[in-house]
């Protein structure tokens, strides 16, 4: 199968990782939600992007029909499947990565730490880091957005919660773009990186087993599974795996759009410096309009919907972006509304894998945009052109030259 | 004083609430959310004072997991 050629029908041969469909996927979703809402490929494995929200909300409920074990949009590679350690953990983030009971108690040992008043206290931490940041480039009259803002933050908030250092952000930043955004398509780099971010936390995890503190990772190692005994080495690392992986370029992702946005589009950007009464249903907006994540199911019976019939081992495309533009369930949807004040959407998933940390992504994006704002409120993206996009599993600029 | 015809209630379906807590962000006087983020009712009985029904209905229009029922008793 050429996983890599044209695609001649999104219906009947999608290609999420095609360049065209990252820089623009919404006019292939219109298209398809006329014709074809739940599109099929065979390309890299059998998989269908559903591109309606009530598509989308009904396979989020499906469980146990649809498994989490192998999450990510493109599958993990045979090499990865065949390990006994994949066959025991799967991909082994708790509790993304787990179906039920498992992702029920794994759940419940993140929650406490990411309810909106957990998540509150930092926010000092992360005003000081967003006015350091633009401190290191104001002076300048240029920045990339991106790159020495936006990604800049949620590795060092996520590194401070783990209790790790902060001159580790350079490498979780790389780690986490070799495994979910170059290693889609690069299966060995992909590998390479998994391990390496498991074995820095097999490290850290033994480390501080024997110098426990207040952070994450001590919590977790702290709690016990359901039967009352310590819980699994390997599932610890895997939770650990999973706030550098889902935390990290997701809201970095969220941040930067927003901040391409307000720099393509001057009313918004002087709307929302004018009134901070906007933010809430401002942040809600960049979240549906720019959903950054895409996940996935694995299919594990036979299942009928509508008129699609799927297989064990078919991958479904948790298509979240997809569903937040549908005009079945959203008002013009392809027009931002900064005020927009009914917006059910689910740039953070829905049913029981609803992102954990979606307050924390919250306070994050609430932050890095007030303060940015409040430091540079009149900017423009400078050379559109060169604003490049990462996308697939998650998408958001990764260069954003902007002048002020 | 005039007593009003229907007073508006507010309930939480616990079932489907995954812990989103748009509710919260939207209107905290009349939803609080748990240690594991699931929402429920300020007024055990639910009711809604006039004055925050707005806020009810903007809570349950930005719902993902259509979780609140508002109702007139």
């Amino acid at each position: 199968m050429a996983d890599t050629q044209p695609v001649n029908d999104w219906a009947t041969d999608f290609d999420i990782l095609d360049e065209g469909y990252i820089a623009d996927p919404f006019t292939v979703w219109e298209d398809l939600r006329g014709r074809c809402p739940i599109a099929h490929t065979e390309r890299r494995e059998s998989a269908f992007l559903p591109t309606k929200y009530d598509d989308v909300q009904a396979f989020s409920k499906m469980v146990p029909e649809l498994s989490s074990a192998d999450p990510l949009v493109i599958a993990a590679p045979e090499a990865i499947q065949q390990t006994e350690h994949f066959k025991k953990y799967g991909a082994n983030s708790p509790p993304i990565s787990s179906d039920p009971p498992e992702q029920v108690w794994t759940r419940r040992l993140l929650l406490p730490h990411f309810t909106p008043k957990a998540v509150e206290p930092h926010r000092q931490y992360t005003e000081e880091l967003c006015n350091e940041l633009i401190d290191g480039f104001i002076e300048t009259g240029e920045a990339d957005a991106a790159g020495q803002y936006a990604q800049q933050i949620p590795p060092r908030l996520i590194a401070k919660m783990l209790g790790v250092d902060e001159s580790m952000t350079d490498d979780f930043t790389y780690w986490v773009r070799a495994v979910l955004e170059l290693g889609l398509a690069d299966p060995e780099l992909r590998m390479k990186y998994r391990d390496v971010i498991r074995q820095f936390f097999r490290d850290t995890v033994a480390e501080r087993r024997d110098n426990p503190g207040d952070d994450l990772i001590s919590h977790f190692l702290a709690a016990t599974d359901p039967d009352g005994n310590p819980i699994d080495p390997e599932i610890v690392i895997g939770m650990c795996n999973l706030q550098l992986v889902a935390g990290i370029d997701t809201t970095w992702s969220s941040i930067g759009s927003a901040l391409w946005h307000l720099g393509s589009n001057p009313s918004d950007r002087q709307r929302l410096a004018a009134d901070e009464s906007l933010y809430p249903t401002a942040l809600e907006e960049f979240l549906r309009f720019y959903s950054p994540v895409t996940m996935a199911r694995v299919v594990t019976e036979n299942v009928d919907y509508n008129d699609v019939s799927m297989c064990p081992g078919d991958k479904v495309i948790m298509n979240f972006p997809g569903a937040n533009h549908d005009p079945d369930a959203f008002e013009n949807p392809h027009e931002f509304q900064i005020d927009r004040k009914v917006n059910r959407h689910v740039a953070f998933g829905a049913g029981i894998h609803r992102c954990a940390g979606s307050n924390l992504a919250r306070m994050e994006m609430d932050v890095a945009i007030k303060t940015w704002m409040k430091r540079i409120p009149e900017f423009e993206v400078s050379k559109p052109d060169e604003v490049t996009w990462a996308g697939g599993q998650v998408r958001g600029p990764r260069y954003l030259p902007v002048t002020f | 004083m005039m007593e009003r015809s229907a007073a508006v209630k507010l309930r939480v379906d616990q079932e489907k609430c995954q812990g989103h807590n748009r509710c919260y962000m939207l209107a905290p006087e009349l939803i609080d959310v748990d240690d594991m983020g699931t929402a429920f009712e300020r007024n055990e009985d639910g009711s809604v004072p006039a004055e925050l029904e707005e806020k009810a209905q903007l809570a349950a229009d930005n719902c993902p997991e259509f979780a609140i029922v508002i109702s007139e008793d």
